[in-house]
Order: structure tokens, then C-alpha cells, then sequence
């Protein structure tokens, strides 16, 4: 049934291929049903196994020659990124809604790209994983140099290069696991079961974990993540930091940590103090908190705000994932689910809302606009977002960053505290980013002259917008609330042989 | 050695030569008074059927046999093989109906199958003599085919640039292999090996008594001409310099057959000269411990092919030029299945090979859709070609990207089945890798010139004019099959490979 969720969204891209070029309204619905076809399904999936073991969907041979399947599964990490692309998904179908130009190829972009990031979750093949995984970078380029603003052309292609050279170093692991084993079989498990000698293991990890990593912001391989998110349409910023990066964050631990866990063990000397692979990757995922949150304080484009938030936020799912132990493994997972409403909601509150509307991204210039009287919803969306983005309790970032610092104390005392560090400036930069935007002085009359928009007065927002912020909030909220409905999941999927070799040996 | 036996096996070159001769005669005696559009097109009816005459002999009558001693070699392999050059030939005789630049119309299909008839010969023979032959009737057929034009100056100058460098490439090839011959006192492949094999390391010990192993120098030399003589054909850094001028230069559908016949069966006699003929000499090409041998000089090769050729792309303004320049890395990636051994590697090669045949065509055929006969062409003329022909910017965005290495397109399996063959082959994992990470890294360097073709196409609005660009139907058709072609060998890889590796398992070597 989840399998679905991959084939609906490539029915969309040909739908929209074959309807008429001119319809923009038809084009907007069969986007928006085909992306509320994959949030459906994959809401039912995880409200009908909530903490089901891995489920196998489909398995077809492909390549006779390689051994690869087309072998699609999910476990309960699936489920769970599954129903955040879903989310996503729709809630940035809703906020395209006004896009005019050149529509049809706009929603087939991104229907290919959701439907490419569906693949990657589902595939328990890796070669069948790659494929999914590098489908998605083409569509993601074009979406940012063809819709986007500020430098996209470049912001595209340094996107496109950097995403293209973290799989290159994917391939390379994935190959050199392949041909180390002997077998013929690309299958996830019984790769996984292969005894790859840790002198192999050594370099293989690292190589694969970083080309990975790339994807998901880790410093300093970053740099491509602020400016295609300031560079993208709205939609596709939600897509990017709301998905897209968590295939980086999904392939370090479905991938790199499963088939070669043994990389992540002591060298048997130390270097500076760094005594294995692990030291040196959760010292850059720290640095990336601090560094993102940091960059972020001190910015003048809101949107780049955002775009460092990513960093920092994607900085503790990959400081969980190195703690090596079931909370903050978990505590990752959740985060990535909890980053991604919650960075599409800020990126859907700046980029549609503000931007569009006012023609400005400068904080200094939006501070005498007055933009809290001129557009209360878009204020309080963005108030409720920042106080979710902050980790108060009630919302998904509290438990996830909860227990991902739990999860450091045990493996690393000194990085949870710089971590700590982390949540305190992010507090501080985006209670900087709602203040100059939202609560600067200014009055909405006087400041509706200045707007260079020529119709002089701001639209309204609009019935998609609203459907879109309660969404996100909604789904926030819900995790926030309840966070055993993914937590779960989660941790039920923890639990299986396949990560058993991770968790074991390697609690200190 | 009957010669009604000979007749049987060389049936389907048989009867590409009688094609030629009767399209010669039929444009001569019937066809000069008509439109020469016209005459493109009868002509182009009279190849295809005489190439699909040839494939449909292959098919009912899959006769098999080593005429003269490895003269003449039929087997599901070289069977395999020729019927992709046909169809590669097929291609290229499409392309032309629609490219006018030339009022000899016979003289030009008739041509264009004799380049296919020696490619065929070229595939099927396991003697270096024969080698030689079939390697220069494809030869002086390709260079004649590339001045067809003589309207155009740059069509003249890379003719006169492609031949000159090809005389001296055969020169080397000749002298190559008759210092191959002087060794092992044979012309048949497999007879060269077992005295050259067997010859091919001596043990040298010095005055104070170490030994050393050194390889024969005689067979060194042979080894050195040889590889230059192939590395032309095959263009790959530093024997490349043909053909950016000739790719541009050249009539496209010349341009398109060079890019992918010629390259698909020079590939296959390369690899099958090397690794039959020079066995026993390989050496070796590990990073830090290159070990005097062939594999070695390849490896060197394919190294820089990969690099320049990709760094060089990256500057061309001209289509064509960049494609020639795509078209030299690929084959650097090429050569790497050309140094390893096995039934896998070999696979992996004719895959890469026909695939990349099947997207250089597509590429060649877009431009050539969209622009005309024309040779100049710069990047900015594609500007907003989305808007003014989709179907045409659609495909290729699949030719490119398959070219890049996206999946699921054919160029990525293509890839992936080489550097798996290539890292499986060798003795250990880490003897070639360095070769495959620096194809990969390559491979990213790749992605960013076609995403400026593509971003031309795609993201730029028209620069010039806006209307729709007027492409036949004929065109429209062929180029979209060959999309479709590619996007379904990426999807589903066996359709190619099992054939092609159940016919390895029946191969003589």
C-alpha cells in the first residue's frame, strides 16, 4: 500500500504533462490530489501499523545481473519520513497555489521530486535507493534556477554540484561494499549481515557517511544549504529543508551507520584528541549547531535566517544519530520529522507570506513596515513557529532535542553542553528574526506606500495559505502532544536486527 | 574453407556492399532530376531496407563458424555486435534525410554502409591483418563522409584535420602490429598470445645477481604503436585532437555515426586485441605502482582522457564541440573495461559502449533538429528551446542526463556496471580504484556543463526568435524512440545485458 505513495506522485508528473498547458487551475488540483493521495496513504499506513515490524511491500527482481531487487519495505522510520513528506507535500502545493508562470512544468518538478524522496524511504535495495536518491537532484535544480530569486542560477547549480558529489561518494562506498562482499546481492539486509573487515570499514564509513552528510548540512559541507533555501521558490525551500535534507540525515543511518557500523569504532590512536570517526562527526555536528544558530543571530536577509536555522537544526539530527544509543537515535528521527513541518512553516511564513507580499527580504526594511498590524495571521503563524522552531514543550522540537541531548550527556558531556550552547542562541536569533519582522515599530498605513508592489495594498492571505499554516502547526502540535504516535515507531524499528550491530558494541 | 561457407557467414556485410552499390546505381540512373529532398529519401529507403535486409539474414539464419583461421569469426557475440551497428547505422541514415548539405546523394548512403560494412569486418575478425583492413575501409569511408560537405569550410578543414591524423594513427597501428607479427611469426590473435605470452616477461639478472623482470622490449613497442593507433580511433587524450574540429565540422549525421559506430566497434576490437593479443602483458595499473604492461599505458590514458576531457568541456560555447569533448572523457571511462579481464568487464563495455552510442545519436539528432546543417552553433542559441520545441528539449534533457549519469536513465547503469566490472576484475579491491573514484569525481564535473546546455534550454528565456521550431515528424518520431530507448534500458538494464552475457558465455574468449 505504501508503495503507492511513490506511484501516485509520478501519475501526477504525467498528468500534469498531458493536461493543457494553459489551465493553471486543473494543474494546481491534480497537484494538490495527488500530493494529498500520498499524505493519505501514508497516514493510514502508520495509523494502521503503529508499531509494526518491517513490513516488505513489494519485491520484484530487476537486475539479474547485479542481483538488485526492486524491493520496496518500510519499518517504522519509514512510516514515519514517509508522513513527513506527505505533510510536506501538500503544504507546499497549498502554498504554490499562486504561482502563474510556466505552472505545469512547476508541479511536475516537484511531483517528481516527492515522489523521488518517497523512493528513497522505501527502498530497501540500495542500488534501487541510489536511483531514488539521485532522481530527486534534477528536478530540484530546475525548480530553483526556473522559480526562484535571489543568485538562482547560481544557488541552483551549487546545490545540484554539491548533492551530485555527496552521491558520487556514496556510489563509491556502495560499489566498494558490493564488490567486498563477493555476492551478488545489492539487498540493504544482507549487505548488512556481511562481516566487511574493519580495516575496510574504516575508510568505507566515513566516505559513505559523508557523501551523505552533505545532503544534510553538516559543517563544513553546508555552504550549498543557506543559498539554494534563499534561492528556491517557497515550495521548493519547504521541500529542501523540510525533506530534502533529511535524505542525507535517512541515508548516514538506514545506509552508512547499518553497513558499516564498524567504522564508527576507535581507530586505536588519537589524533588531536579525535580517537575515531565517530569524535570527528559529532565535533562537526556540534560545530553546525553552534555555527548555524550563530550566522543566523547576525543576518539581515530573513530568509537567510531560516537557511541557518536548517544547519543548526539538522546539526542535532546528525549529533543523534552519532550518540549510538536508542534515545538519541530516536530522539534524531524525531527531529527530523519535527524540523521538517517546522522549517516549512517558517520558510512558508517568509517566503509566501512576507515576500511576495512586501517585495522585501531585509529585516531592516520589513522593521518599518509594521507587518504585525499589516498581516496578524502571518504574525501569529510565525510567532507559533518560532516557538516551536525554539523547542518549547507542546510542540514536536522539544521532545526530539530533549532527548537527543539526553542521548549526548551519556556519549559526549562536553558537546551536549556546546549543544545546550546551541539552543540558547537559536532562541535568541529567531525572537531577533519575529521582533524586526513582525513587532518592529512602523504602521501598516504608512508603510503600505512604500511597498513597491505597485498595487499599493498587501493581499490578503489567502484560504490555501491558511490551510497550509494549520497543517504544519497541527502536525507540530500533534507530535508535541502525543509523541509516542512516532515514537513508536521508531523505537520499534530500533529494535530490529538491523540496527542491532550499531547499538550493541558501541555504548561506551 | 568452402566459399559457399565464407558467403553464408559474410552474408549480412554481403549484403550491405550490394546496398551500397545499388543505391550508387539507383541515384545515378533514375533519381537525378528529382527534388533532392526527394532523393534523400528514396536513397535513405534503399539503405534502411538493405541494413534491415542484413539484420533480418542475421536473425533467420544464425549460422556460426571461424572462417581462415580466426579471418572471419560469427558467433552470438560478433552477431550480437553487428546488429547494433546496423542499427546505428539505421540511425545515422535517419538523421540524413533531414540534413541537407550535400547534392550527392547516392555517394553518400553508399558510402555511409561501407563504413558499415568495415566496422562489421572490424567486429568479426580475430587477425590482425584483417584487423588492419576493416579498420581502414571504415576509415577512408568515415573521412570521406566528413568532407561530404564542401560548401563549408570548417566541414573541409576537419576533414583535412581527421585525415591527416588518421594516416598517421594507421601508420602506427600497421607498425604495431607487424612488430606483433615479427614476435609471434602468426597474424591470428590467439596464436600471438601463446608466443608472445609466453615471451613477454624476461628475467634479467645483472652483473652482481638480482633479477629483475622486465618485459620485452620489442613487445613494448608493439604495445606503445598499437595503443596510439586504437587510442585515435577511439579518441582519448593525447590522440583526441581530431575530434572536437571533426565533431563540429562534420555533417551531423556523420558526426553521430563517428560518435557511435565507429566508437562501439573500435572499442570492441581494442579491447579484444589487447586482451587476446597482448595476454601475458598486462602489468599494472595500481595507484603508486604502475608495473610496466599495457594496462598500465591505459590506465595513464584513461586517467587523463577523464580529466581533460571533462575540464576542456567545461569551456566550449559550440554544442558539438562540447559534446566532443564528452564524448572523449567517456571514452577515458571506456578504457577502464578495456583493462580488465572477464566476461562482466567485456559486458559492462559493449553496455557502455551501445548506450552511450544510442544518447551521443539522440544528442546529435536534437541539434541537428533544431539548428540545421549549420556548423557554428553557440550555447545561447538553445536559450528557451523549452518553449519553442518541448518534445525536442525533453529528449534532450534525457540524452544528457543519461550522459551525465543520472538514473534512471542507461548512462547510469552504463556506469555503475563498469565500475563494479572494473573493481571486480582486478586483483584487488584497491588496485583500480583510484581510477573509478577519479571517474566519479569526473562524472560530477560532467553534470555541470550538460546543466548549462540544459539551462539554456530550460531556464533562459528565447533570445532570438520565439515561434515554434518547425521539426519533421520523421525526426520527431525517431528522436522520441530513442528518449523512450534510453529511459528503458535505465529502467530495466537486462534487456540489454542478459543478451549480451549469454552470448559472452558462448564467446571463444
Amino acid at each position: 500500500m505504501l508503495a503507492w505513495t511513490i506511484y501516485v506522485s509520478f501519475f501526477g508528473v504525467v498528468a500534469l504533462m498531458l493536461a493543457p498547458r494553459d489551465n493553471a487551475r486543473a494543474v494546481r488540483w491534480v497537484a494538490l490530489a495527488s500530493a494529498l493521495a500520498g499524505l493519505g496513504i501514508a497516514l493510514a499506513s502508520l495509523v494502521h501499523l503503529p508499531n509494526g515490524p518491517f513490513e516488505p511491500l513489494v519485491k520484484l527482481p530487476w537486475i539479474a545481473a547485479l542481483g538488485s531487487d526492486y524491493f520496496l519495505g518500510a519499518d517504522g522510520i519509514s512510516r514515519v519520513l514517509a508522513l513527513l513528506t506527505g505533510v510536506v507535500a501538500v503544504a507546499g502545493v497549498l502554498f504554490s497555489w499562486n504561482i502563474e508562470h510556466r505552472v505545469r512544468e512547476f508541479f511536475a518538478f516537484y511531483l517528481a521530486l516527492v515522489g523521488g524522496v518517497y523512493g528513497v524511504f522505501l527502498s530497501f535495495d540500495l542500488l534501487l535507493l541510489f536511483v531514488f536518491y539521485e532522481l530527486a537532484i534534477i528536478p530540484k535544480y530546475f525548480l530553483i534556477a526556473i522559480w526562484g530569486s535571489t543568485r538562482k542560477e547560481y544557488g541552483a547549480m551549487k546545490l545540484a554540484l554539491y548533492s551530485f558529489l555527496g552521491s558520487g561518494m556514496v556510489l563509491v562506498g556502495l560499489i566498494a561494499a558490493f564488490v567486498m562482499s563477493g555476492e551478488k546481492t545489492t539487498n540493504l539486509f544482507l549487505l548488512a549481515q556481511q562481516p566487511f573487515p574493519q580495516s575496510f570499514q574504516l575508510w568505507a564509513f566515513p566516505l559513505t557517511f559523508l557523501g551523505f552528510a552533505i545532503l544534510a548540512g553538516l559543517w563544513p559541507f553546508h555552504t550549498w544549504a543557506p543559498t539554494g533555501h534563499v534561492a528556491a521558490p517557497t515550495a521548493a525551500s519547504m521541500l529542501l529543508a523540510g525533506v530534502v535534507m533529511k535524505l542525507g540525515a535517512y541515508g548516514c543511518l538506514r545506509v552508512a551507520m547499518t553497513l558499516f557500523p564498524h567504522g564508527l569504532d576507535p581507530w586505536g590512536f588519537a589524533v588531536l584528541g579525535f580517537g575515531s570517526w565517530r569524535d570527528v562527526f559529532a565535533v562537526l555536528a556540534v560545530i553546525g549547531i553552534v555555527y548555524g544558530a550563530s550566522v543566523a543571530l547576525v543576518q539581515s536577509d530573513f530568509k537567510f535566517v531560516i537557511g541557518y536555522s536548517s544547519v543548526s537544526h539538522m546539526g542535532f539530527v546528525l549529533t543523534g544519530l552519532l550518540t549510538l544509543q536508542t534515545t538519541g537515535l530516536s530522539g534524531a528521527v524525531l527531529q527530523m520529522f519535527s524540523h521538517g513541518v517546522i522549517a516549512g512553516l517558517l520558510f512558508a511564513v517568509v517566503g509566501r507570506m512576507v515576500y511576495e507580499r512586501t517585495h522585501t527580504r531585509d529585516l531592516a526594511q520589513l522593521e518599518g513596515m509594521g507587518l504585525g498590524r499589516a498581516m496578524p495571521f502571518a504574525a501569529v503563524t510565525f510567532t507559533v513557529a518560532s516557538v516551536a522552531s525554539m523547542g518549547l514543550p507542546g510542540f514536536s522540537g522539544f521532545v526530539a532535542e530533549l532527548q537527543i541531548l539526553l542521548g549526548a550527556w551519556q556519549a559526549f558531556p562536553a558537546l551536549a553542553l556546546a549543544a545546550g550552547v546551541g539552543v540558547v542562541i537559536g532562541v535568541a536569533f529567531i525572537l531577533r528574526a519575529l521582533q524586526k519582522a513582525f513587532l518592529g515599530g512602523g504602521d501598516a498605513a504608512g508603510a503600505r506606500g512604500d511597498f513597491a508592489t505597485g498595487a499599493g495594498t498587501m493581499a490578503s492571505i489567502s484560504l490555501p495559505e491558511r490551510l497550509g499554516s494549520a497543517l504544519l502547526i497541527g502536525a507540530s502540535l500533534a507530535v508535541g502532544l502525543y509523541p509516542r504516535c512516532l515514537l513508536d515507531p521508531i523505537v520499534s524499528a530500533l529494535s530490529t536486527p538491523l540496527f542491532h550491530e550499531l547499538l550493541k558494541g558501541s555504548v561506551p | 574453407m568452402s566459399y559457399p561457407h565464407l558467403l553464408g557467414l559474410a552474408a549480412p556485410e554481403t549484403i550491405l556492399a550490394l546496398t551500397a552499390l545499388a543505391v550508387l546505381a539507383v541515384d545515378l540512373a533514375v533519381l537525378q532530376d528529382l527534388d533532392l529532398r526527394l532523393r534523400r529519401l528514396i536513397g535513405a529507403m534503399f539503405a534502411g531496407a538493405g541494413c534491415l535486409a542484413a539484420v533480418a539474414w542475421m536473425l533467420a539464419l544464425p549460422e556460426a563458424g571461424d572462417w581462415g583461421h580466426g579471418m572471419l569469426i560469427v558467433d552470438p557475440l560478433t552477431r550480437l555486435v553487428k546488429g547494433g551497428l546496423v542499427a546505428l547505422a539505421v540511425l545515422a541514415i535517419l538523421l540524413s534525410i533531414e540534413s541537407d548539405f550535400t547534392p550527392h546523394v547516392g555517394e553518400y548512403y553508399a558510402v555511409l554502409l561501407l563504413a558499415a560494412v568495415g566496422m562489421m569486418f572490424l567486429a568479426s575478425s580475430a587477425d590482425i591483418l584483417m584487423i588492419f583492413l576493416s579498420l581502414e575501409l571504415t576509415s577512408l569511408s568515415l573521412y570521406i563522409l566528413t568532407a561530404f560537405n564542401k560548401r563549408n569550410r570548417v566541414a573541409t578543414e576537419a576533414a583535412l584535420k581527421y585525415f591527416l591524423f588518421g594516416g598517421v594513427a594507421a601508420a602506427f597501428t600497421l607498425f604495431g602490429l607487424s612488430l606483433l607479427y615479427g614476435v609471434a611469426g602468426s597474424t591470428n590473435l590467439e596464436d600471438i598470445a601463446r608466443v608472445a605470452g609466453a615471451r613477454a616477461i624476461q628475467v634479467v639478472t645483472s652483473e652482481n645477481g638480482v633479477a629483475t623482470r622486465i618485459l620485452d622490449p620489442l613487445l613494448i613497442a608493439a604495445i606503445v604503436m598499437t595503443v596510439i593507433g586504437f587510442g585515435f580511433k577511439v579518441a582519448v587524450v593525447p590522440f583526441h585532437l581530431w575530434a572536437p574540429d571533426t565533431y563540429q565540422g562534420a555533417p551531423i549525421p556523420t558526426a553521430a555515426f563517428i560518435a557511435s559506430g565507429s566508437k562501439l566497434a573500435s572499442f570492441f576490437v581494442f579491447s579484444k586485441v589487447m586482451l587476446v593479443g597482448f595476454a601475458g602483458a598486462e602489468g599494472s595499473g595500481a595507484w603508486l605502482s604502475l608495473r610496466p604492461g599495457w594496462v598500465a599505458v591505459l590506465a595513464v590514458l584513461a586517467a587523463a582522457s577523464m580529466v581533460w576531457g571533462n575540464l576542456a568541456a567545461i569551456r566550449q560555447r559550440s554544442v558539438r564541440r562540447l559534446l566532443a569533448y564528452s564524448a572523449i572523457a567517456h571514452s577515458g571511462y571506456m578504457l577502464l573495461a578495456v583493462m580488465t579481464r572477464g566476461p562482466e568487464a567485456l559486458a559492462s563495455l559493449l553496455y557502455y559502449a551501445f548506450t552511450y552510442a544510442l544518447t551521443a545519436v539522440g544528442a546529435f539528432g536534437v541539434v541537428a533538429a533544431v539548428q540545421g546543417p549549420a556548423a557554428e552553433e553557440g550555447l545561447s542559441d538553445f536559450a528557451g528551446l523549452a518553449r519553442r520545441a518541448p518534445v525536442m528539449s525533453l529528449c534532450l534533457m534525457v540524452f544528457l542526463l543519461s550522459l551525465a549519469g543520472i538514473p534512471p536513465l542507461a548512462g547510469f547503469f552504463g556506469k555503475f556496471f563498469l565500475f563494479t566490472a572494473v573493481l571486480r576484475g582486478s586483483h584487488g579491491l584497491s588496485d583500480n580504484l583510484w581510477l573509478v573514484i577519479l571517474a566519479i569525481a569526473m562524472s560530477t564535473v560532467s553534470l555541470y556543463y550538460y546543466l548549462q546546455v540544459l539551462k539554456q534550454v530550460f531556464v533562459r528565456e528565447p533570445s532570438g526568435p520565439t515561434d515554434a521550431v518547425e521539426v519533421s515528424v520523421a525526426a520527431q518520431a525517431v528522436l522520441v524512440v530513442l528518449a523512450v530507448a534510453v529511459v528503458a534500458l535505465g529502467c530495466a538494464p537486462g534487456l540489454l545485458l542478459r543478451p549480451l552475457l549469454n552470448a559472452l558465455a558462448a564467446a571463444s574468449w
